[in-house]
């Protein structure tokens, strides 16, 4: 028994304890490095395969406004002057990019240009009609395939029928390079345009604004009916049976997987009530289901969070129950409200699968200016360029991953800076 | 509870009552028609009419939305890389879409292809010129489950073949490409002689020498560079914009090529349709504009073509014109 209690053995035993105390801070610090490891290795992937679509390709183009092509006169009107030839302009300017090109070279010089190409010659024109008869020099953008060669995507050290680009559009695109007309620019495209199937010209405007229709969607269904239902269940339900299988119901709800809720928007939203499908009215509606349970089990957590001391001060003042909790719980709960909502959006931003299933995967060229109007989201609009052939749309892919990530990292910074700047602590 | 709930529907219907006629044309179906119908809108769009919107849901997903019924809330066209089963031709009699034309807007070649950097040798070490060349037999044996002989390496299957691990990417049951491939290979290279007692010619084998990809034909690409001499099965269209990364293996001695699938003398070549609702020509405006702008010339022998779609021979197309100029119900 002594030699149990001696000093030796306690000071080994205290030993131990602290080696095990070590062993478990190596360990967190481990698990901690491994996660923060892991989150870098995926940024890193994203960033460096998505980085370059910011940037696109662009050849510099000596091109003739003269009146004969345009077929318009120094005094056109406006409306004539939109309608004027500018695809000849283009066809000439093309065929004139490099000296001496036969047909055949034209037809291949042709098809290193955006199908863009004329209307980004009729713009520029429109903004200066002084030009008329002059000889401009033009950035206009390139083919994507010209895009991705100059950025190294492409392989050129291969047969040339396995190439996009062939031998003697090749020999074009390395004259180009010599002589310093093919540059690289800020590509606006990417944020200006909706989707495209030229990848040179596609862009991401359209889902996000789909998308930012769809969470407002959510955000006007979800947010009036969470608040509404947690302050009625925590503070007026009375507390039987019903309001106990309510609640458990709430809790399983919110680990229902999304796309339950998206087959639930088909065979109601849709086939019953044959609102219009694709549209981001539908899409937030559906999404608003799932986001909730989110919401209101963070708006009854926070509403408890609240002393009741405070409430039982303003009832002993003789407020009414009412207005005990309108004045008083509900303004101090806000804060953790609104970041439980935020996190909800944020979660309801990334999901895709409710919104395959009510047709938001679909092909939407033009930016949508309604809620009823048929448009793509974010995450799908990933999905549907995953899928492309083109190779140009691989980097499209990475950086629309890199934009939902943004967008996501700023939700979540305004819930952390709410949280941080008005909740109270008691 | 019940008050979410009798809020929801409040809003839904105040919406839904001011929801009227769709003025944009609606189009679901086949992820393999996709890429060129989506040209097509594009095309529209530039154009200043108002872009079909395009959804690909796959072709037996298409058909169902298509069949569902006549009205504004369902699909005007159903892309489709197969042509349409008589179940669901059914369905549409059902649904009450009686009035059906199919148009066969081009062809399609499916690709049993590998990575273009390897190099297929015989077993005496000599490289095979050309690539590799497959009968559709050899491709059922390498494939099929109910294969008695169960050959782990190409050589079991046939002594001129390397000795190289049979590894296969196929595609997905849901997939129109894999309908076709059951149709025109495995149904057709199987070899009765081999196949054990009441054995499923087109059922594939499940110990690991065949996987299933998803719809991404980026996965199969990866596959196909990382294992060595490992296929992958995709359409001819993505083959032909990735000639860098991926090559075809000849099937019964024929490469893959444009001619090739238009004249069908490869043998892995399918037709390629959409179907429209005739009860809705003349209700959705532009409907007939994106028809005749899918089979016009200036698309079929131009940027159709050059995104891979293989052009029709010009005896179907002209029937096909004709059909569209009678809207002619196809059953």
């Amino acid at each position: 028994m002594s030699n149990q209690f001696s000093h030796e053995r306690i000071i080994q035993l205290r030993k131990k304890r602290s080696a095990a105390d070590r062993r478990f801070k190596t360990y967190g610090l481990i698990a901690t490095l491994t996660g923060m490891a892991i989150l870098f290795f995926l940024l890193f992937t994203i960033f460096s395969k998505g980085y370059s679509s910011f940037q696109k390709t662009v050849i510099e183009l000596d091109v003739m406004f003269d009146q004969e092509t345009l077929k318009i006169t120094p005094n056109a009107t406006y409306k004539e002057q939109v309608e004027a030839k500018f695809f000849k302009v283009k066809k000439n300017a093309i065929a004139n990019a490099l000296p001496d090109l036969s047909k055949k070279d034209i037809k291949l010089m042709n098809k290193m240009f955006s199908i863009n190409v004329d209307k980004e010659i009729k713009e520029y024109f429109l903004q200066n009609p002084n030009i008329l008869n002059t000889t401009q020099k033009l950035l206009v953008t390139a083919h994507s395939d010209v895009d991705q060669m100059l950025k190294g995507n492409a392989k050129r050290n291969i047969e040339e029928k396995k190439r996009k680009l062939n031998d003697r559009q090749l020999e074009f695109f390395d004259e180009f390079v010599f002589t310093g007309r093919l540059k690289s620019k800020f590509n606006n495209f990417f944020f200006t345009n909706a989707d495209s199937r030229h990848p040179e010209l596609a862009g991401i405007a359209g889902s996000f604004v789909g998308s930012l229709f769809t969470l407002i969607t959510v955000f006007l269904l979800a947010f009036p009916i969470g608040i509404g239902a947690s302050i009625y269940l925590e503070e007026f339900a009375p507390k039987n049976k019903f309001t106990e299988l309510i609640e458990v119901n709430i809790a399983n709800l919110a680990a229902v997987p999304s796309i339950v809720f998206g087959l639930l928007g088909l065979g109601i939203l849709l086939n019953v009530f044959g609102l219009p499908r694709s549209t981001p009215l539908v899409g937030g509606t559906v999404l608003a289901l799932m986001t909730l349970p989110t919401i209101i089990i963070a708006c009854r957590a926070s509403l408890k969070a609240v002393p009741p001391s405070i409430k039982e001060g303003a009832l002993a003042m003789g407020a009414t129950k009412m207005q005990a909790v309108f004045h008083h719980q509900v303004p101090l709960a806000l804060p953790g409200t609104l970041t439980g909502t935020i996190i909800g959006l944020a979660q309801a931003l990334g999901e895709t699968a409710p919104l395959i299933m009510i047709g938001m995967i679909a092909f939407i060229p033009k930016i949508p200016t309604g809620f009823t109007e048929p448009s793509a989201a974010l995450p799908v609009q990933i999905y549907l360029w995953v899928e492309s052939a083109e190779r140009g749309f691989q980097e499209k892919t990475a950086a629309a991953i890199m934009m939902i990530l943004i967008f996501l990292f700023l939700m979540n910074a305004i819930a952390v800076f709410l949280r941080s700047r008005f909740e109270r602590k008691w | 509870m019940k008050k979410i709930i009798l809020s929801i529907s409040a809003i839904i219907i105040a919406f839904s009552s001011t929801v009227t006629a769709r003025d944009y044309i609606s189009i679901v179906g086949s992820s393999t028609v996709y890429p060129f119908a989506t040209l097509v809108s594009e095309k529209m769009a530039s154009e200043g009419m108002k872009a079909p919107v395009i959804e690909s849901t796959g072709s037996g997903g298409g058909h169902k939305l298509f069949c569902a019924g006549v009205g504004v809330e369902h699909p005007d066209i159903t892309n489709s890389s197969r042509a349409q089963k008589d179940s669901e031709f059914q369905l549409c009699q059902d649904g009450g879409v009686t009035d059906i034309v199919e148009v066969r807007v081009g062809n399609d070649g499916i690709a049993f292809a590998y990575a273009a950097d390897y190099e297929w040798k015989y077993t005496n070490g000599a490289s095979m010129a050309g690539g590799i060349d497959l009968s559709k037999e050899e491709i059922w044996q390498a494939m099929s489950r109910d294969n008695k002989n169960a050959p782990v390496t190409w050589f079991e299957i046939d002594k001129r073949l390397p000795k190289v691990e049979i590894s296969i990417m196929a595609p997905p049951p849901s997939s129109g490409t894999r309908d076709a491939f059951d149709s025109l290979v495995m149904s057709k290279g199987c070899v009765k002689e081999m196949l054990v007692a009441d054995g499923d010619c087109e059922a594939y084998r499940e110990d690991g020498h065949v996987i299933e990809g998803g719809e991404n034909d980026e996965l199969y690409v990866e596959h196909i560079s990382k294992e060595q001499g490992a296929f992958g099965i995709f359409g001819y269209s993505f083959l032909a914009n990735n000639e860098d990364k991926v090559a075809a293996a000849k099937v019964n001695g024929v490469e893959i090529s444009m001619e090739g699938i238009q004249d069908y003398s490869y043998p892995i070549a399918r037709p390629l349709f959409f179907y429209i609702k005739k009860a809705h020509v003349g209700v959705i405006p532009g409907l007939m504009d994106y028809v005749n702008e899918f089979v016009s010339e200036e698309a079929t022998e131009g940027y159709l073509l050059d995104a891979g779609l293989v052009e029709l021979s010009p005896a179907d197309r002209a029937k096909v014109l004709d059909d569209i100029a009678n809207l002619k119900n196809y059953k």
